[in-house]
């Protein structure tokens, strides 16, 4: 076995030195499992040497990213405006508005009645951030939050505006982050991807807005580069479990077998790529073990599981997913990608985010603390964020503001995220919006930024790493994308 | 473009037009490009004669067009490399000439690319481009040569080469084997046998009809001695349904196909009844230009048929979105731009998409030609946002029962339903003007402009062109890239690698051929000789020996060409991801071999489509699997839901139907090994199967015989038997002999033979 799997390496190293520049594509060089454990045979180092990755120190070995699909309102959250509060019932001023584009929801309303945020603020921690009360749990922990109040996107609908901030355009067909970190820095395990996908379902907003697989596919990078979805039903990746009468040992004998015929092919058709497949096969067997292992939190002790809050028992819950995210972190999958549904509030936002800020709040928190306390939060980064902000003025009738049945609709132009970990300060804030929280007034922060800056935490240059398909060579941050340095360590 | 071009520099066009057409710019000498990644090559590696279009080219479009190519807006010192003109000129400071033919090593370039100064070096160290050694030697040699320009290869009008002089000609079945022999010998390759006669009809099988051979099909064939038994299966396979099936599967990539409008909540939209038109045409061979002039114009050639405008749906296969509360224009915009970029990567291979924010960086296409090029498309009544739940959105048509027994039998419309109603294309009456958009975006626009073809590729002489005119303009016989592009897909369906390894991009900065003369000959063969008869050219191709040549390879020819560049062997090839379900479905029984009709939902793990739905979504918000006969088509009809594709397809590098796609990629990955080994639609096959053959009347090594040889079309030797039957007895020991042959039977399913195509 051993000499095969030295040729293997030396074929596979071979070839890719023959591809054309930086397009990799060759088979087993990829990152779903990296399985060469000696760091000089590793083809990875291959393609590092060649992308020159890192290009410098990384701060950040990996990422939690969890995602609020929908759009969190950020005047009810973490975008304190007193004054907007005191404005309720009045037109959005038209020297506000700037002639805007609205979403077809609300470009037909006559009147544009502002409405503040529906909790009370209160400052919180050494930093004095502000943070509503419907976030209790966060805001105990928000010294340890980098809070960026001034994101701004180009996109005002969801499917548009999901795809730019995972892939970098608003249309369909790019890489998403994950990707392009696994292509850029490979796995740092061989038992387990290096970007893993969990989805939740938002108890305030049920149904709502939908997700895309393509958000976590690999565009034109290589397949292995995808995202793999780790699910909380019985199988919780596609087609991991043996049938019902095979038992391991006997998956153990039947590759055993599969292997052995199969390098018997490898002579007979003279195509030493079987190799290859082989050891993804002996790939596959390894995360037979190692996913459900990952994904079994019953060992978790009770003080941990209580840390999590009550639905950190209930599989598929943003809770469980966040017990689930520190577990594959500490196994050292790169990216951990979770997208939390229902943040669509366009009417009856007073009740419905009641539901989502409990979906979240105190998982979140802890999973930072969690990270903190078994010393991973130093490297690794977590975002916390959505697709888009929300309008301070209401969606609805002039009664529903009154009945508190209002909503808001899409807002681009600025929302706040937060960031926490690896490389970011801990208990700052940047950037600024308006007295009605409408436009920014200081330090824009554009989606291509944010992206820029979190390739910087892994020590890439977001304009030197890039792919070329179809003879341009693409980016993520596209040709944009500016680090902020301000809100770096 | 035309408007801007002033009178003296006219004459001087059609002299540079002159040269070239009387120039056979490959045939004058051997062009080795067996690797096309000029940054790693090793400088012993340079060519004694530099040829401009495949050395030096590929390395300026590179590494200097970006700053000095086609894009004014981004032209650097106001040097442009991407022209003769433009190589040969003075420097801004009018001090040196980039190339000096008086004095070439004085040359501007030289002094540049090799400068220690990063202050003057090319290109600088902010483009985050360097040059590699092997590089600059390449630029330098060729300057130092004479530095002699041609225009792009491929922008040339194909040339029918004479046969290469080869010694074996013995080896040769047709004229496609002269030009692969010459490589194989040139190359100091020795030549493969003829494939075995089991193996040989297996791929045969594949690459014609997408299913594999029965056993009692490879008994016959191996029995029949007489001298055109492999012709007669060719003829077969040709002839039979499936053929267009298979062909169709390809196409469905290309036209984007999805059974769902693709955005957001992603609902359902009614497409299949074009499909089923894609499978007649191929069967009954209508003639290339026909089945793309049908797919682009239908609707305008004179007394349109029914059947010509049902092939216009070619064109509403992209996404369309019903989010509520998008701007219908900015949305319209991405549809009409999606058509032009679908058809210039179908018809020219070229990445027109880059000209649609600003003039190309590398391939001389302007920004205001892309929009020219967009506007044929841009004139159909069409919404930008469709109503929620509207299957068929406008321009639409339908087709009745009745309709059926007027010659479009092909539309397989169920017994439930009286008619079927689909998009297609509509031309309007009153043409849309159509303006350049600064950066693409909906809202900016810019100058109006006219509809047009890329010039640089073939000028088009005709005002007031529409889809028809343009259709014509591919297959006018002076058109450089239509013929090329299609053969070297072709090629690709057969042999896994186009000639052009990049059938995407045939622009400046793709791969040059690798064998130019023989893509030359086939553009020229099909086009002219065939007269676009694609299954006669199909012929052509699978009667060669370079087809019929083993898939094995010694190892003095691995070491020469380990990547099989010069095909002095079959490329053994994985099966395509609709390939190996057809192949589980049809080796263990369950194939429903059915033609056409409505998308089909065979298994798949629950709640795939629950997960991700935001309640809305219609009839797709959640799988309701099919019954029956549906449980078992072929893959080219499962159900397309884009934002939730098929996961058995997708595991194996299927395309996601996003975008238009001509190539697919080929991995290896964990997950397609859980799919063979656990998915419970393969398993269910492998016990049909199984529970048959233990059933015979015959003993074990017989039926591991006869297992073996249905999954996999080859007979085992007897070290194979042997240790499967070590197997089913180490099973046995353990289990019953039935659960035990089952175990068996999927072992041989998960066998990387099963997966292959030898």
């Amino acid at each position: 076995m051993e000499e095969i799997h030295k040729h293997f390496i030396n074929n596979n190293r071979r070839n890719f030195l023959k591809k054309t520049g930086l397009c990799v594509g060759g088979l087993a060089l990829g990152s779903i499992i990296n399985p060469f454990e000696s760091s000089n045979d590793d083809p990875f180092s291959v393609i590092k040497n060649q992308l020159n990755l890192p290009h410098f120190a990384p701060k950040a070995k990996r990422i939690i990213y969890l995602f609020q699909s929908g759009g969190p309102a950020q005047q009810d959250l973490f975008d304190y405006k007193p004054k907007l509060t005191k404005m309720r019932g009045i037109d959005l001023p038209e020297s506000v508005r700037m002639g805007q584009r609205l979403t077809g929801m609300t470009s037909g309303q006559d009147k544009f009645s502002l409405v503040g945020g529906m909790a009370n603020f209160k400052q919180y921690g050494k930093s004095r951030a502000w943070v509503s009360d419907l976030l209790p749990y966060l805001s105990k922990v928000v010294d340890e939050l980098c809070f960026i109040k001034s994101m701004n996107t180009e996109a005002i609908n969801h499917d548009p505006a999901v795809t730019f901030f995972q892939t970098g355009s608003q249309q369909p067909g790019r890489p998403s982050m994950g990707s392009w970190l696994s292509y850029g820095l490979g796995s740092l395990n061989k038992n387990l991807p290096s970007f893993v996908v969990l989805l939740s379902r938002g108890t305030g907003r049920p149904k709502g807005q939908p997700l895309y697989s393509r958000l976590w596919g690999n565009g034109f990078l290589s397949s292995l580069h995808q995202g793999v979805q780790f699910r909380s039903a019985k199988d919780p990746v596609l087609f991991l479990k043996n049938p019902e009468n095979l038992s391991r040992q006997e998956r153990r004998k039947m590759l055993d077998y599969l292997s052995e015929l199969n390098e018997e092919q490898i002579h007979m058709f003279g195509d030493k790529e079987v190799e290859s497949r082989i050891s993804q096969y002996e790939m596959a067997y390894r995360m037979q073990t190692s996913v459900p292992e990952t994904m079994d939190i019953s060992d978790e002790p009770e003080s941990i599981l209580k840390m999590y809050g009550p639905n950190s028992k209930k599989p598929g819950s943003y809770a469980a997913n966040c017990i689930l995210a520190r577990k594959l972190i500490e196994k050292d999958v790169r990216f951990v990608q979770l997208y939390h549904m229902g943040w669509d509030q366009h009417e009856n936002l007073p009740t419905q985010i009641k539901g989502q800020t409990s979906d979240i709040d105190q998982p979140t928190a802890a999973l930072i603390m969690d990270l903190k306390q078994r010393g991973l939060l130093e490297d690794t980064l977590v975002v916390w964020g959505g697709e888009f902000g929300r309008t301070s003025y209401s969606q609805g009738s002039q009664a529903a503001l009154k009945n508190n049945t209002y909503g808001r609709d899409h807002h681009p132009r600025c929302f706040t995220i937060f960031m926490a970990g690896a490389g970011v300060k801990p208990g700052f804030s940047y950037g600024e919006t308006d007295d009605l929280g409408y436009n920014i007034v200081k330090d824009p922060v554009h989606v291509h930024d944010l992206q820029a800056t979190i390739l910087h935490l892994f020590g890439i240059n977001h304009e030197k790493m890039t792919h070329k398909y179809q003879g341009r060579r693409f980016r993520l941050t596209d040709v944009h994308g500016e680090i902020k340095h301000d809100i770096l360590t | 473009m035309k408007k801007n071009l002033p009178f003296f520099i006219i004459p001087f066009i059609l002299i540079l037009g002159l040269k070239y057409f009387n120039s056979n710019n490959y045939n004058e000498q051997y062009i080795d490009i067996s690797v096309q990644n000029f940054e790693a090559q090793n400088i012993s590696n340079i060519p004694n004669n530099v040829d401009f279009n495949f050395d030096v080219n590929p390395i300026i479009s590179d590494k200097c067009f970006a700053c000095h190519g086609p894009d004014e807006k981004q032209r650097k010192a106001n040097l442009r490399l991407d022209t003769k003109e433009g190589l040969y000129q003075m420097t801004e400071d009018l001090n040196k000439k980039i190339i000096d033919l008086e004095n070439l090593d004085k040359s501007e370039i030289i002094n540049r690319i090799f400068h220690k100064n990063e202050s003057i070096i090319m290109p600088p160290p902010e483009s985050n481009l360097s040059l590699s050694e092997y590089e600059k030697q390449v630029l330098k040699k060729w300057i130092l040569q004479g530095a002699k320009w041609k225009k792009h290869w491929s922008f040339n009008k194909p040339i029918k080469p004479n046969l290469p002089k080869i010694k074996n000609s013995d080896w040769t079945e047709n004229e496609i084997d002269f030009f692969i022999a010459k490589n194989i010998e040139k190359n100091n390759l020795e030549f493969s046998k003829t494939e075995s006669k089991e193996i040989l009809i297996r791929r045969l099988f594949f690459d014609i009809i997408g299913l594999p051979p029965s056993i009692k099909k490879i008994d016959e064939f191996i029995n029949d001695n007489s001298n055109n038994a492999y012709e007669k299966i060719v003829d077969d396979l040709l002839s039979s349904k499936n053929y267009g099936e298979r062909m169709a599967s390809i196409w469905m990539d290309i036209a984007r196909y999805g059974d769902s409008h693709g955005y957001q909540d992603d609902t359902e939209r009614t497409m299949w009844p074009w499909r089923d038109w894609v499978i007649h045409a191929y069967n009954s061979n209508i003639s290339y230009d026909k089945f793309i002039t049908w797919q682009i114009a239908g609707d305008l050639i004179p007394n349109a048929t029914k059947e010509q405008i049902i092939a216009t749906g070619f064109n509403r296969n992209h996404k369309i979105t019903q989010e509520g509360g998008v701007i219908p224009e900015e949305y319209r915009v991405e549809y009409v731009a999606d058509r032009a970029i679908t058809t210039s990567k179908l018809m020219m291979g070229l990445t027109m998409e880059c000209a649609r924010c600003h003039t190309h960086k590398y391939d001389n296409i302007s920004h205001d030609e892309f929009y020219g090029f967009y506007s044929f498309f841009n004139n159909i009544n069409e919404k930008g946002l469709i109503e929620y739940g509207d299957f068929s959105p406008e321009p639409k048509f339908t087709v009745s029962k009745n309709d059926l027994d007027s010659g479009l039998d092909f539309i397989k419309l169920p017994d439930s339903l009286d008619q079927v109603t689909f998009m297609v294309m509509k031309e309007s009456k009153n043409l849309r003007k159509t303006y350049v958009l600064n950066r693409g975006l909906y809202n900016l626009e810019m100058n109006e402009v006219k509809p047009t073809a890329p010039s640089a590729v073939m000028k088009m002489n005709k005002d007031n062109a529409n889809r028809l005119d343009l259709a014509n303009w591919f297959f006018d016989k002076d058109n450089p890239l239509t013929s090329r592009v299609v053969v070297n897909r072709l090629w690709q369906q057969f042999f896994g690698v186009g000639i052009v390894a990049t059938p995407d991009d045939f622009g400046s900065q793709g791969n040059r051929p690798i064998n130019p003369e023989l893509l030359d000959w086939l553009a020229i063969t099909y086009k002219d000789d065939d007269n676009w008869n694609t299954k006669k050219f199909i012929k052509r191709i699978v009667m060669s020996s370079s087809y019929r040549q083993s898939s094995f390879t010694n190892d003095k020819n691995y070491n020469i060409d380990p990547e099989n560049v010069y095909i002095s062997r079959f490329p053994r090839q994985k099966l395509s991801a609709e390939m190996i379900r057809d192949n589980i479905l049809k080796s263990s029984g369950l194939l429903v071999n059915k033609l056409g009709g409505p998308s089909v939902k065979p298994l798949q793990p629950a709640g795939l489509w629950d997960e991700v739905t935001g309640g809305g979504g219609g009839s797709l918000a959640k799988y309701e699997m099919s019954s029956g006969d549906n449980l078992y088509r072929r893959s080219l009809y499962t159900f397309w839901k884009r934002t939730v594709p098929p996961p058995t397809m997708m595991i194996f590098d299927a395309s996601s139907r996003d975008n238009c796609e001509v190539k697919r990629q080929n991995t290896s990955t964990p997950l397609q090994s859980l799919a063979l080994m656990n998915n419970p639609e393969f398993q269910k096959a492998a016990l049909h199967l199984s529970s048959k053959i233990f059933n015979e009347k015959m003993v074990l090594s017989s039926k591991i015989n006869l297992l073996y040889r249905t999954i996999t079309g080859r007979t085992p030797n007897k070290k194979e038997v042997s240790k499967l039957k070590d197997y089913y007895n180490e099973e046995n020991s353990t289990n019953e002999e039935t659960i035990a042959f089952d175990k068996l039977c999927m072992l041989i399913y998960n066998l990387d033979e099963s997966s292959q195509k030898s």
